[in-house]
């Protein structure tokens, strides 16, 4: 099993370490000590292994990630796993500003808060904070799902377009054309199977939760929806 | 003059149109009157701006020697992205294609710039939406956005792009975003940006994952590091304020810095932003070339330079300015074929006139560039129009080897302010160049 120490080698050497890896490598299980903050720790990876970090990362870790799992105990900077084609990123911490932003795929969970802009732009990303969430999270979300054990903040949703996002708890305000919507069995059994996905299954019950959604009134620019702007 | 009965009357004053209320303002206040819509067009800013034509090259004389117009060596090769990228870029000419997304043009716009731009041994660029075969499969060098939006982004294509351009803002709309209107959205374009199709799909004016130069220094880091050093790093700015913009590209560790004035053109953006925010290009290169002078750091970072290049002579001036290479978007859409007289019949009908069309947004495009319509795409060959293509670049080169040789360099690069002149007082001040006949240049010294 891989071990790196980030104290003693540099993060280039890290990330050029994962690049390299084959898809049938047998190094699948890495870990790395004394990130310290270090910015766009395990980015670009392309292989299918589990990357552990004990510590606190800065930005953009495992941004555009594909296919690895990269589980990270301690607290995320801006961005973490921006770009997210596929994999699966743990945040046991928190996770700052912009978590999961453009993420096309995979799953994100974050066991703390995440910051403002989580799951900014969304493109068909899995995100589940077991805390709350901060202002102009989901702006411009155009799929995936957004799960929210906690509160969310100002302009939830603004602008949206076709991603999910579920509640549990309040929300400050919603953003332009951000709407709550009924809560059918389809969606309960979308959001148990997301729920499951971060190991919550059983833990939380998806009646708890409110959906919010697309108005779909600004999908095509009119002048009688200028106000809305 | 006498009226009906003979008798005579004063002569009256010869109809009088106004200055500011000219027929094209009339015409613009009836049409937001029957609307309530502003004007969504594309291409860059229609007006009449201090540009290029307002320099002169002094050419040699007494005190300069001239090369031979025919016979000797006038390199044009450029090397962009040495600054940190393992792998920089070389091209034969510094004449780029700019930025131009599939879904605001068609693929087979999109190859025949591709094929174009290889021809002619240099290179091309994507846009907002992605990245496609056609356009990756044609291009020897290929130059790949990195856009607010991030529409289409994936590290698969950012891994086989020879360099990547971070795009903070473009000329024809700084501190604006984009739309791309429902028209446009085939299922093809509508897959690669996941939005579902014949939805407008507004692209955002600001990244999702960075604010400020601090922050992009860090975006860029993470872009080198899952690229492993290897891809040139260019960060494009529209011109409004390029002293700062660039100096504060260089601190971020760009690689290349593209400054595209307010000529530039775009897809889809409001006449009023278009013609009213940003400055021209002959105003945005002196203050760029200026802050990559303070920091020490001219012909090491690269400056491109774009909005309303046209000719060698265009590009000559430019590189004379202190540009490294420069980019063009508009005039390589017009020698595929945009805007062509072979299709007036067809522009009259839809309300314009060739050398005008300038609707770009509809998808209507008769000569099939700016469409998604299958039956209007077709009528570009990509083969013959990236031929075209790839003559006007070759003639762009010459043109600019020719004007270089005349004021007796070796290279394009060797161009210098020296050799130029201008016409008007607006120009020699933009410019710093000298007004023709004279040795004064407004506002020299003057402090950005």
């Amino acid at each position: 099993m891989p071990s790196f120490d980030l104290s003693r080698s540099p993060r280039r050497e890290l990330n050029r370490a994962l690049h390299a890896l084959r898809q049938d490598t047998n190094e699948t299980q890495w870990t790395v000590s004394n990130p310290e903050g270090q910015h766009a720790i395990a980015a670009g990876l392309d292989a299918p292994v589990t990357v552990e970090i004990e510590g606190n990362v800065g930005y953009y870790c495992a941004g555009m990630n594909k296919q690895a799992s990269v589980l990270i105990n301690g607290n995320a900077g801006v961005g973490v796993a921006e770009n997210m084609i596929s994999g699966f990123v743990h945040v046991r911490g928190d996770a700052s500003q912009s978590a999961g932003a453009t993420a096309h795929g995979g799953l994100l969970v974050v066991d703390g808060n995440a910051g403002a802009r989580c799951g900014i732009s969304m493109k068909g990303v899995d995100i589940v904070v077991k805390g709350s969430i901060g202002h102009m999270s989901a702006f411009m979300a155009q799929a995936g799902t957004l799960t929210v054990l906690g509160d969310a903040g100002e302009a939830l949703g603004d602008s949206l377009y076709e991603a999910r996002l579920f509640i549990r708890g309040s929300v400050k305000s919603l953003g332009a054309d951000c709407i709550e919507k009924e809560m059918r069995d389809e969606h309960r059994e979308l959001l148990y199977a997301k729920l499951k996905a971060a190991g919550l299954a059983g833990e939380v019950d998806p009646a708890e939760f409110k959906r919010y959604g697309s108005a779909r009134r600004l999908y095509h620019f009119h002048v009688d929806n200028a106000g809305a702007y | 003059m006498a009226d009906q009965n003979g008798k005579p009357q004063a002569p009256r004053t010869k109809p009088r149109f106004s200055a500011t209320f000219t027929p094209d303002v009339m015409s613009e206040i009836r049409r937001a009157a029957a609307t309530g819509i502003y004007d969504i067009r594309g291409a860059g800013a229609k007006r009449a701006l201090p540009h290029f034509d307002d320099l002169l090259f002094l050419g040699a004389s007494i005190s300069r020697y001239p090369l031979e117009g025919y016979r000797e060596r006038c390199g044009t090769e450029v090397v962009l992205g040495s600054r940190f990228a393992s792998k920089p870029i070389h091209l034969k000419t510094p004449v780029t294609i700019a930025g131009m997304s599939f879904g605001s043009l068609s693929a087979n716009a999109k190859e025949a710039l591709g094929r174009g731009a290889s021809m002619a041994g240099t290179s091309t660029t994507t846009g907002d939406g992605g990245m496609t075969q056609e356009e990756r499969g044609h291009s020897k060098t290929l130059v790949y956005q990195y856009l607010p939006s991030r529409y289409g982004m994936n590290p698969d294509d950012l891994r086989k792009a020879d360099a990547i351009e971070i795009v903070i803002g473009q000329g024809a709309k700084p501190g604006g975003g984009g739309m791309l209107l429902g028209q446009k959205i085939t299922e093809r374009v509508a897959g690669m940006r996941c939005l579902p199709p014949g939805v407008d799909q507004r692209s955002a004016c600001r990244h999702p994952d960075w604010t400020g130069p601090d922050d992009l220094e860090i975006k860029i880091e993470e872009l080198r590091e899952i690229t492993d050093g290897e891809k040139p790093i260019y960060v494009k700015v529209g011109a409004s304020r390029p002293y700062y913009d660039t100096a504060l590209a260089v601190k971020s560790g760009a690689d290349v810095v593209v400054l595209d004035g307010m000529q530039g053109g775009t897809a889809a953006t409001q006449d009023v932003f278009i013609e009213h925010v940003g400055i021209p290009t002959l105003a945005a290169i002196r203050p760029a070339v200026q802050a990559l002078q303070d920091l020490g750091m001219h012909r090491k970072v690269q400056l491109i330079v774009s909005g309303g290049i046209r000719s060698g002579a265009d590009m000559a001036k430019a590189l004379a300015l202190g540009a490294d290479a420069v980019a063009i978007g508009t005039a390589a859409l017009i020698a595929l074929g945009d805007n062509d007289p072979r299709w007036e019949a067809e522009y009259e009908k839809l309300g314009t006139v060739a050398g005008a069309y300038d609707d770009w947004h509809e998808g209507k495009d008769p000569a099939g560039i700016t469409t998604q319509d299958p039956e209007l795409a077709k009528r570009l060959d990509p083969e013959l129009a990236g031929r075209r293509l790839a003559n006007y670049l070759a003639v762009m080169t010459l043109e600019a080897q020719t004007i270089a040789r005349a004021c007796g360099k070796s290279h394009l690069h060797n161009l210098e302010p020296e050799d130029l002149v201008a016409l008007t007082i607006e120009a020699a001040a933009m410019a710093q160049v000298p007004l023709a006949g004279t040795g004064w240049i407004p506002g020299q010294g003057a402090k950005f």
